[in-house]
């Protein structure tokens, strides 16, 4: 069998809310899958299902040859977790939570010692294995997960948004790690992430999904190719109405509004360039700045659900600003 | 096999998370003593059975059932805390059945308010009470018995709880009503006649009663024959760890 995961037609609802909608992937051995989307798309709950967390309520998943609803204890056994949540137990030392964890796993006792010195030392806390976790940094618990969940040696790892919350330098950290895991004993990866940039350096195939359903699945490099050549970004003073103006003119492949400038998909940047500033000129449009781009996967992103990842977050914290400014004064 | 090792597992984290907490060590030292000394000599009732026993003498045996009675209803709560910091689902996803988490908490809930109540023994001395090693090494399983059912009581309040914030309201309705109405601090004669039914069907009355027969020996008479009250402690535990098992497989 070559895919170490077939998720076929699976569909989750909470009530009247359908968290997942009837979405269908594989995943092959050794690779590393991203699914990618904004707060709320439904990554964790499709995580979730295949951990055997929670039940689908039509579909099927199996792992590693499994059916996870009809063998979850051996799906579990076949897999390792890193939650989004931390999950370990601070009163006790980094390696009391190792032990614990090869305990539940069942690793036999004469290996166990020799396993979690081994994951240790992956994540760099050897040295402060035997201290209490509370006295951990989030960035050191986080690396405690990755460990814990390598022990008792699973097929599949699932890495549920595993840097969110941390700073960048620990998140740079943290994909050091995940990096050494690429190859190790034949390890797939799925992980969950809104940080565009890492499922973009990091991921052999990226699935988007928004509102539960996988709009898009391919390799980054593909998807990008899919949006074609380049993109442009312009800001004028008049957004909309030269927007309008750009798709009528038929110059662009895709043209979207997003953070108060225009993107434009373009064939090829260095012939349509000038006609754009022409359009705008015709038009009388003030041009205030204007640049390239490589398509990046935040363009992908926009392409196939219509907004920015982040843009409601954006937004927010703007609003935010604008009320402490209001308060200052 | 795996079932037993992860039962053993979750018991040892149990034990070692208590073992750490040492201002619980303080307070589980401070508290039995107020009560004994302060309260007890404070309070002098007249003991109905026998002139020989001294008020410090009667609640004695009910201040170590309180002891178990607290210390398992709160740490049987706690799973919250397992909850609230993640750590519950750790142990959710692990290749092992509910039942078996549900068995492992609650003998390792077991084992710290069973030391919890040993601790307060040498205080008997000091009071006066006339404890032999028979007697306390017949009062650990009687101990045992009155814990189980406790600590799963705790667990399944736990199960239907969001978050800790309701935990004053368990002390307040469930925790002290069980202990006033155990016959811990006063006998069953000293409650009003329309009160006493409640008195009979709290679990813990039966449980302070065979304390208080072991330890105080002859010069007490138990409310029914010992056997029948050994039986209907047993009831409740299977009942409560029935109960129990079940909420805690359903709710998490």
């Amino acid at each position: 069998m070559s895919h170490v995961i077939e998720v076929k037609g699976l569909t989750k609802k909470f009530n009247s809310l359908v968290a997942v909608n009837n979405i269908s992937f594989d995943v092959d051995h050794g690779e590393i899958f991203g699914l990618l989307g904004p707060n709320g798309a439904g990554k964790s709950t499709t995580i979730s299902i295949l951990c055997t967390i929670l039940k689908p309520t039509t579909g099927t998943a199996m792992v590693d040859g499994y059916d996870v609803c009809k063998h979850p204890a051996h799906v579990r056994k076949s897999i390792g977790i890193v939650f989004q949540d931390p999950s370990v137990d601070d009163r006790l030392t980094g390696r009391e939570n190792l032990k614990i964890h090869a305990n539940l796993y069942g690793v036999p006792g004469n290996i166990q010692k020799e396993q979690i010195d081994k994951v240790l030392k992956l994540v760099e806390l050897d040295e402060r294995a035997d201290d209490l976790v509370r006295h951990y940094s989030s960035g050191m618990r986080r690396r405690l997960e990755i460990a814990r969940s390598l022990i008792h040696n699973p097929k599949v790892l699932f890495l549920d948004e595993p840097t969110v919350g941390l700073d960048p330098q620990s998140r740079d950290h943290i994909w050091t790690y995940i990096k050494k895991l690429m190859g190790y004993q034949d390890l797939t990866i799925i992980l969950s992430t809104h940080y565009l940039e890492e499922a973009d350096r990091f991921c052999n195939r990226v699935a988007i999904i928004d509102h539960g359903d996988i709009v898009a699945l391919d390799t980054p490099h593909r998807l990008k190719d899919e949006l074609g050549g380049d993109t442009i970004v312009i800001r004028t003073q008049d957004n909309d109405r030269f927007h309008d103006l750009v798709k009528a003119s038929g110059l662009a492949k895709c043209t979207v509004i997003a953070n108060h400038e225009i993107k434009i998909t373009v064939n090829n940047a260095h012939t349509t360039l000038p006609r754009i500033t022409e359009l705008a000129a015709d038009h009388n449009i003030h041009i205030e700045t204007i640049s390239l781009q490589q398509p990046q996967l935040d363009d992908v992103f926009l392409h196939f659900t219509g907004k920015e990842l982040r843009e409601s977050g954006q937004r927010e914290f703007y609003g935010m600003a604008g009320a402490m400014r209001r308060q200052i004064r | 096999m795996s079932e037993l090792q992860g039962i053993y597992t979750l018991w040892m984290r149990e034990v070692l998370r208590y073992s750490r907490e040492r201002s619980r060590f303080i307070s589980s030292f401070i508290q039995p003593l107020l009560w004994l000394i302060i309260f007890g000599a404070g309070i002098s009732l007249p003991i109905q059975s026998a002139a020989n026993i001294t008020y410090q003498m009667f609640i004695f045996p009910g201040i170590i059932t309180q002891a178990l009675q607290f210390t398992s209803m709160f740490m049987g709560i706690s799973v919250i805390w397992d909850r609230q910091f993640g750590f519950l689902k750790e142990i959710l996803v692990a290749p092992i059945s509910r039942i078996s988490i549900f068995l492992g908490k609650m003998l390792g809930v077991s084992t710290d308010a069973i030391v919890q109540g040993i601790i307060i023994f040498p205080f008997g001395i000091l009071i006066g009470v006339p404890l032999n090693p028979a007697a306390f090494i017949i009062s650990v399983p009687v101990m045992m018995l009155i814990t189980f059912g406790v600590v799963c009581v705790g667990l399944t309040i736990a199960s239907y709880l969001e978050s800790l914030e309701s935990f004053g309201l368990i002390q307040t309705f469930v925790n002290l009503p069980l202990f006033f109405l155990s016959g811990a601090l006063f006998p069953v004669t000293h409650i009003p006649s329309w009160l006493r039914w409640v008195f009979y069907a709290n679990p813990l009355t039966y449980g302070v009663d065979i304390l208080r027969s072991i330890i105080l020996g002859n010069a007490w008479t138990p409310l029914l024959p010992l056997y029948q009250e050994i039986l209907i402690i047993l009831i409740f535990d299977i009942t409560m760890i029935l109960i129990g098992s079940f909420s805690f497989s359903r709710r998490n």
